[in-house]
């Protein structure tokens, strides 16, 4: 039987989702507006989705901003998985725990920090040795991976944890060697994850500002640095439009990421019952069997 | 001629704990061998060192002649069937079975055909496109096995084969391992902490306790002549009683054990010898009047628990002794003995085993 919420948690929840909602949904509805002032309802209409499609600037920096988020996005995932797997499969090497505080705290560091020693980086390996030439769509995929990363391993290492090391056994037991094991029966039993932790860091890529513009170059302006440009000089519908679309793309894989987690360690543990239930029956069938 | 599988003075370590302690046993072509041992007493990292996923300390192991200390696992004339059976979950049956068939690069048209041959064997006909988590328990276990024995391997190991089967589906289980063992003429060690289940599908047993081999036997030499007192406790249930040998005449021993018991003398044994005796539960008669065997103890009733086909009751004799005795379900026109009744317990000389220990 279903319990009835209790007054006070119902407006705390009504009260607490709408600070967070309200806000983006009045956006969305002001996306619509046919009026060029933002604040002023006249009517329904769709043109500035229409303006925004003539708009070259915006669409050329949501191309670079794609560019952007597919490359950081996988090579974090690449980088996530060694990370995790170093992690998880190397048992207990020395300083393994000092590692792996160091490998996740990119996840708290300020996006300031991260952004401002990064640029430095990137000055100091220039006149090092000559690479990168200045600042541009390079960087900010590197500076993109090196957090996003860290999220993915995180993700990956969660799975990796569980994972039955008997299986990769039997494929050896089977004739098969490394690195087919890994290709062959590691990689696609860890899948869910590593899809997970690739929406993870495309998400987390395509709508940083902060990191984005201190190591972004001339032209090399993403989606989120245009869209900050722009509204020094006033908000317009057609960045509402703009944002709704992005609000979409964004949630769309996020809502994803969750439902490849959810639904994989919810089948996960339905496995594990099912292991555990017949372990149960094996120790009462032993009692038993005593004569 | 050579045994089919030599293990010879092998010792493996981990830390402090020594796993696997000299151990040495020769196994032959065909033989379906049963590792018996309480948990933590070896026999895993044996049967990982027979599959090669454990290295070896000191000692070898020879497989048809052949010495194994520089094969890898993927290259050994063996499989293995593990305990959770470690299906590949994203692939259907049919795929888990042809997996090590086209590492061996076969031709796919003869995978498809040994893959038949092989869900025929073990009763799946059909099942090719299933997924392993769309089967049933006993179906996975019957993929595992058909997984395993897909490469002919000379030598199969089976890790607690049935162990996560339900009670009714191990005993048929149990049968149709040995069907398919005798059909194969492969050589199968199977590795279990289930006494019961050992006894029913060896030929011969090894019993291990902490790194070593204690005995090794058929199970009805383990059973009714254990080679110690460990042997006996370990192998279903038994009452022992410690005496001396007091004297021998026409092939029996006469031993005083708090009560005078006589023994069928199995040779070894001098006047004035402590020996211990075992006896086993169902070797032992209760009746309401002295019994026809040659030791009649009288008892008094302690406690019974009847379990369906049998009772067993825990009876006590003169001088404090205890006896557990295991009485069929068959009574005929005598009522079971209850509770607090008096009586006898009577037993054949041959019946009680002497040990030394």
């Amino acid at each position: 039987m279903r319990r009835p919420l209790a007054w006070p948690a119902l407006i705390l929840g009504v009260l607490g989702f709408g600070i967070l909602y309200v806000p983006v949904i009045v956006m969305i509805i002001y996306s619509f507006n046919s009026s060029r002032l933002v604040s002023v309802w006249a009517g329904f209409s769709t043109k500035w989705y229409g303006a925004l499609l003539q708009n070259e600037q915006i669409l050329e920096a949501l191309g670079k901003s794609l560019w952007v988020a597919v490359s950081a996005a996988t090579i974090s995932t690449v980088f996530g998985v060694l990370i995790a797997l170093a992690f998880v499969r190397f048992g207990n090497f020395r300083f393994r725990l000092a590692l792996s505080a160091l490998a996740s705290t990119p996840l708290v560091m300020p996006e300031v920090v991260t952004g401002l020693s990064l640029l430095l980086l990137f000055i100091g390996m220039e006149g090092l040795f000559g690479w990168p030439s200045g600042r541009g769509i390079d960087t900010i995929i590197i500076a993109h991976a090196t957090f996003g990363m860290c999220f993915a391993a995180v993700v990956v290492q969660a799975r990796l944890r569980d994972f039955d090391m008997s299986i990769e056994e039997a494929a050896a037991d089977l004739g098969a060697r490394q690195p087919y094991i890994f290709f062959s029966i590691t990689l696609p039993v860890i899948a869910p994850a590593v899809v997970a932790a690739w929406l993870l860091a495309f998400t987390l890529s395509f709508d940083d500002l902060v990191i984005a513009s201190f190591v972004s170059g001339p032209g090399s302006s993403t989606l989120p640095i245009v869209i900050f440009s722009k509204v020094r000089l006033g908000v317009t519908p057609e960045i509402n439009a703009l944002a709704t679309i992005m609000i979409l793309l964004v949630a769309a894989s996020v809502v994803t990421a969750s439902l490849i987690i959810y639904h994989n360690s919810r089948t996960r543990r339905r496995a594990l019952e099912q292991t555990a239930a017949g372990d149960e029956i094996t120790v009462v069938g032993q009692k038993e069997s005593q004569p | 001629m050579a045994p089919f599988i030599r293990i010879e003075n092998v010792t493996r370590r981990f830390g402090d704990v020594v796993a696997v302690d000299d151990l040495s046993l020769d196994i032959e072509k065909a033989e379906l061998f049963c590792l018996l041992g309480a948990s933590g007493c070896g026999k895993t990292t044996l049967l990982r060192m027979l599959a090669g996923f454990e290295t070896v300390d000191s000692g070898r192991i020879e497989i048809d002649g052949i010495d194994m200390a520089s094969v890898p696992a993927a290259a050994r004339p063996v499989n293995i069937m593990f305990q959770n059976y470690a299906l590949f979950p994203h692939m259907s049956v049919a795929n888990n079975i042809a997996y090590g068939l086209r590492r061996a690069r076969m031709a796919e048209s003869e995978i498809r055909t040994r893959v038949e041959e092989l869900l025929r064997l073990v009763r799946l006909t059909g099942m090719d496109d299933r997924r392993p988590h769309q089967l049933s328990g006993g179906q996975r276990q019957r993929v595992a096995l058909a997984r395993a024995l897909a490469r002919r391997p000379k030598l199969l190991l089976l890790d607690e084969p049935l162990a996560a089967l339900d009670k009714k589906l191990r005993e048929d289980t149990q049968f149709e391992l040995v069907d398919i063992q005798e059909k194969l003429e492969t050589t199968f060690i199977v590795v279990t902490h289930d006494q019961e289940e050992a006894m029913t599908l060896a030929s011969r047993i090894g019993v291990m306790d902490a790194g070593k081999l204690v005995q090794v036997d058929s199970p009805r030499q383990l059973y009714d002549r254990p080679g110690n007192r460990f042997i006996a406790d370990f192998l279903g249930s038994v009452s022992f009683l410690d005496g001396i040998v007091t004297g021998a005449k026409d092939g029996l021993l006469e031993i005083d054990a708090k009560i005078p018991v006589l023994a069928l003398d199995p040779g070894g044994f001098s006047v004035g010898q402590p020996v211990s005796l075992a006896i086993r539960p169902e070797k032992i008669n209760l009746s309401r009047s002295r019994g026809k065997a040659a030791n009649n103890i009288p008892i008094s009733i302690v406690d019974m628990a009847f379990t369906g086909v049998a009772s067993n009751y825990r009876v006590s004799g003169p001088n404090g002794i205890m006896l557990k005795t295991t009485q069929p379900n068959q009574r005929g026109e005598d009522a079971p003995m209850e509770w607090e009744e008096q009586g006898f317990a009577s037993f054949d000389p041959a019946d009680v085993v002497l040990l030394q220990d």
